[in-house]
């Protein structure tokens, strides 16, 4: 027995709801939020040192025992997870104050932000494949709520098809569980993945597993599933970009590879196959949107989409190492698009346009976010010291010793691409003369300088502190790959 | 304005209805355990109840009646089906856990067996007729 495993759920579920109490006090209301992220963020590590020194942690709730009752798993990966997201929420939030109006913040930006934050910790905690659905629901419901916050025109117009494209694909989960339901009789995945394991995967299982792939694939915006994500990440306030970028569409990776590496593993010619090539696609339309464009937001909004597929790739391959070099990347790239959504926020707020060749010169006034920009694009294209390298590496490494030489040689262009797609930005905004006319605003240049630091100094400890991070990841792994383990701790047998 | 109607029968009835509808709603939500009904239909029950006052004494009237602001009734509700869920820290089991006691001197009604599952239907009422209000009222003030 252990309620451990449910707080990262109950604190930001509950700061939501003080929040809607007092959410026309907006001083108060900030203050205690930034408390709140930040005593979770505390409580989400103590958890994190427990399950590590401890193994996983599994609550029964309600007393009700494995297979019967809701399952909360957080084990060493879903921990993991929780405490990145929670990292990404306490810049946030620290953002929020300077880029959201009076008027947004008073109308509930507080209650969605930690109900949101609620639907993703509930989504990596849980261990029962219905309630995934609803934490789901949880994320996406705040998610609509936060899309639309404002009002604006455009918004409404991307609100519309992000609502419709994510509706469908709710109720295509909610079918493809009742398929899984009738076939093996449970939706606990433990047990799940006993059965499936029982008859090895036969007769309809792989369809449902396919259908299933693509449900996430639409949560994780996978080639030729991704069409709605770009414009509609973009039309929402910065700090509303930076956490649906930042967590949104890995939500969907993290089901994919819970999924794929727990219950169906036994045709993994079939399915997992068919990964390597949907992210070879997946990397290749990414980055050509990502250089389609002059708008700085859909290019980092792009760009979400490429690292999409390096983390599908990991999975496809499925080996121990490939499998490390996805959970690797899906942590930097939970960091790096959050702080890339921010710096690129903080630039359209300070020079008041989106358009690349309206700008030029940035650097001479506001020199830490550039250089902050600067770190983060290298860490996004992978170069060594910072912390997209050793994913990627390990990617390509075991890439090449399957013998998957198509994919390996997408992985590098797809590499170099995305770097042009970023130093674009920082030759054409940054660099050039110096415009003596703007007078640049540095109080408010240093308040959105401060989160994202913060992030920028996490992202390259998860580089250069790889010494630290990397065996924790590589134990994932292995534990990932042997579903035996999460089988037994969960059923306890 | 336009011209008043006369809409004597429509008043005279909703005072009838409205009682019976609020009556059937708690009805509801107690027979939930043992029965068909619950927190879930029986908050739309009440809140339809509410909407049929709404519609037939208008906005200011109703809102003389029952000063409640229905927005505020949301969190209520989550946050009591929370605590609920919560209590169980208290006394050291996993969350959400549940228990009952029999009571036999309460008057009225003898010997009755009392959940907390209620308490956590008591928050789903809410939340329910707190929404439901929220959206209906909130469209039909549109202007």
């Amino acid at each position: 027995m252990s309620n451990l495993a449910v707080l990262p759920i109950l604190i930001p579920l509950l700061a939501g709801i003080f929040s809607a109490f007092i959410n026309k006090k907006t001083k108060m209301v900030r203050i205690f939020s930034i408390l709140v992220s930040i005593i979770n963020l505390i409580v989400v590590s103590y958890i994190g040192y427990t399950i590590f020194q401890n193994g996983s942690i599994i609550l029964e709730t309600g007393g009700w025992k494995a297979p019967y009752g809701i399952v909360l798993v957080a084990d060493m990966l879903s921990i993991l997870l929780v405490i990145t997201t929670n990292i990404i929420a306490v810049a946030c939030i620290f953002f929020a104050r300077k880029s959201l109006s009076q008027q947004q913040e008073s109308f509930y930006f507080y209650t969605f932000f930690f109900f949101l934050i609620t639907g993703v910790s509930g989504a990596f905690l849980t261990g029962d494949l219905f309630n995934l659905f609803v934490f789901f629901e949880v994320l996406l419901m705040s998610s609509y709520a936060l899309i639309v916050l404002g009002g604006g025109k455009i918004q409404l117009r991307e609100s519309i098809k992000y609502v419709l494209i994510n509706l469908f694909s709710s109720i295509l989960f909610v079918t493809v569980v009742s398929f899984l339901y009738s076939v093996v009789g449970t939706v606990n995945m433990a047990q799940i993945a006993e059965r499936v394991q029982e008859v090895e995967q036969k007769g309809i299982l792989t369809t449902i597993a396919i259908l299933l792939f693509f449900v996430f694939a639409t949560k994780a915006a996978v080639f030729p599933l991704y069409y709605w994500l770009p414009k509609s990440y973009i039309v929402p306030n910065p700090v509303v970009s930076a956490l649906f970028g930042a967590l949104l569409t890995k939500v969907g990776i993290y089901s994919i590879l819970r999924v794929f590496t727990t219950i169906f593993v036994y045709e993994i010619d079939i399915t997992h196959q068919f990964f390597l090539w949907l992210a070879a696609l997946t990397m290749i339309t990414g980055v050509i949107g990502a250089l389609s464009t002059n708008n700085i937001k859909l290019i980092i909004s792009y760009n979400i989409i490429p690292a999409v597929g390096f983390m599908l790739m990991g999975i496809g391959l499925y080996t121990e190492a490939s499998i490390s070099g996805s959970i690797y990347y899906l942590l930097h790239d939970m960091v790096v698009k959050g702080t890339l959504f921010l710096i690129v926020g903080a630039i359209v707020a300070l020079t008041g346009t989106s358009d690349l060749r309206k700008m030029g010169g940035l650097i001479h006034h506001y020199p830490v976010i550039g250089w902050l920009f600067f770190v983060a694009s290298l860490t996004l294209a992978g170069i060594p010291p910072f912390s997209g390298f050793i994913g990627k590496l390990l990617l390509l490494q075991e890439g090449l010793a399957q013998d998957q030489i198509a994919i390996v040689i997408i992985g590098l262009i797809t590499s170099l691409l995305i770097l042009f797609s970023m130093i674009r930005i920082f030759i054409q905004a940054f660099w050039g003369e110096k415009d003596d006319t703007i007078t640049p605003n540095r109080v408010k240049s240093r308040a959105y300088a401060w989160p994202i630091a913060f992030l920028v100094a996490f992202s390259v400890f998860l580089g250069v502190g790889a010494e630290y991070v990397y065996p924790m990841v590589e134990d994932i792994s292995a534990y990932l790959l042997d579903p035996s383990q999460y089988i037994d701790s969960v059923l306890k047998e | 304005m336009s011209m008043r109607t006369n809409d004597l029968i429509l008043r005279t009835t909703t005072i009838l209805i409205a009682f019976i509808l609020l009556a059937f709603s708690v009805y509801l939500f107690i027979a939930g355990h043992n029965a068909p009904g619950g927190g879930f239909i029986g908050g739309l029950m009440t809140a339809a109840a509410v909407v049929l006052m709404y519609m037939t004494y208008g906005f200011e009237s109703v809102k003389k009646i029952i000063p409640i602001n229905f927005r505020y009734l949301i969190p209520v509700g989550l946050l009591t089906a929370v605590l609920t869920g919560m209590g169980s820290f208290l006394y050291n089991e996993p969350f959400l856990s549940q228990t009952f006691a029999h009571f036999s001197h309460i008057p009225i009604l003898g010997e009755v067996e009392l959940a907390t599952a209620l308490l956590f239907d008591l928050g789903v009422y809410l939340t329910v007729v707190g929404i439901t209000l929220t959206i209906i009222l909130s469209i039909a003030n549109d202007q």
